[in-house]
């Protein structure tokens, strides 16, 4: 009980973490932190402690919007007979190599 | 061990053992932080310190006549051959009482160790030059909670001023000297205690002020550590973290 006052007022927080320049930051989790500052500082010792990344962002998790589960057969079932929408139809010439 | 030590000796030491005995204090607080994400960040800094603790006492090892490796200091000394601040001995208390104890030593940390940037000593010099990174973090982290305790609810604001009172009086030695600091500091291989005194008030005045917490006036402090006359609590602590190497001597893992 006392746990939950003390963190009641505590928002969750979404962490993402670029693990180098070059790439772009991905979702690794999430975790709790009183204001956005102490976020960073959080998901600096839960997420980068063995040397995952060099740049972090958080996000208040109730700042995402996301489609709706009930949603997922108009949404995502008719990619799933468009085979040539995926770029495997070429034939990639020899001099090119390996990609 | 014959402990008439040599100055740059005692003085590694006492940098030693201030990064070992706050570690092993912290290290406590594994399985026991208020959340799961301040049990990790408050053990990866005990780690930071096991870790500095390692390279000093290794480094001030080296220089012993026969040498001792840092393990052997660690476990086969004596209370009296300890020579840790006090204010690193003291229990860990609430969260408020830990991270006003990182506060104010972490800040002292920061400056003492930006001037061992410049130590005539290559080998400390080299451990500054690593450590200063994770200091640096340290005492963001911990100046962050003091100024949202101070500036929380009521019940935060009281117990972080509670801590600031019983710890400020465990302030005043870090900038006492004695034997050693003097010889180290006419040796160019560390700043005087005292030298550090303006700047540490300036930065932890500053985060109190933001915290709206007030240190009460010093007329008295508890000092020793440097001497090794420590606190009634040193000795609970070199039991637990002695007592198993020192009953299996031979023990590893």
């Amino acid at each position: 009980m006392a746990m939950e006052q003390q963190t009641d007022n505590w928002k969750i927080w979404e962490v993402f973490i670029r693990s180098k320049n070059g790439l772009s930051h991905k979702h690794v989790g999430s975790l709790h932190a009183p204001d956005a500052e102490m976020a960073i500082k959080n998901a600096r010792d839960v997420y980068t402690r063995r040397s995952e990344g060099i740049s972090i962002w958080v996000v208040p998790s109730e700042a995402i919007t996301s489609s709706a589960p009930s949603e997922k057969e108009e949404l995502f079932t008719p990619a799933d007979d468009k085979v040539y929408r995926h770029p495997t139809f070429y034939d990639i010439p020899d001099e090119v190599g390996h990609i | 061990m014959d402990f008439s030590l040599e100055p740059r000796v005692q003085h590694l030491l006492h940098l030693g053992d201030n990064a070992l005995i706050l570690g092993q204090r912290l290290s406590e607080w594994c399985g026991h932080g208020p959340v799961l994400e301040l049990d990790i960040a408050i053990i990866n800094t005990a780690l930071d310190h096991l870790g500095q603790a390692r390279m000093l006492l290794q480094h001030a090892g080296k220089q012993l006549e026969p040498t001792w490796d840092e393990d052997k200091l660690a476990f086969f000394r004596t209370e009296k051959q300890f020579f840790n601040f006090l204010m690193l001995e003291l229990p860990n208390g609430d969260w408020a009482k830990t991270m006003v104890r990182q506060f104010l030593f972490d800040t002292y940390n920061y400056v003492q160790y930006e001037a061992l940037l410049e130590s005539s000593d290559s080998g400390l010099k080299a451990i500054a030059g690593k450590a200063i990174k994770e200091i640096r973090y340290h005492v963001q982290f911990s100046a962050e909670w003091v100024i949202r305790m101070g500036d929380g609810t009521e019940e935060s604001h009281l117990r972080a001023q509670n801590a600031l009172e019983e710890l400020w009086p465990y302030t005043g030695e870090f900038f006492e000297s004695d034997g050693f600091s003097e010889h180290v500091s006419t040796e160019r291989i560390a700043p005087l205690p005292q030298s550090l005194q303006a700047l540490w008030k300036e930065k932890v005045s500053e985060v109190l002020l933001e915290a709206g917490l007030t240190p009460p006036e010093l007329s008295r402090y508890r000092s020793g550590g440097r001497r090794g006359a420590h606190t009634e609590h040193m000795g609970y602590i070199l039991a637990d973290m002695q007592y198993l190497p020192r009953l299996h001597p031979q023990a590893n893992w």
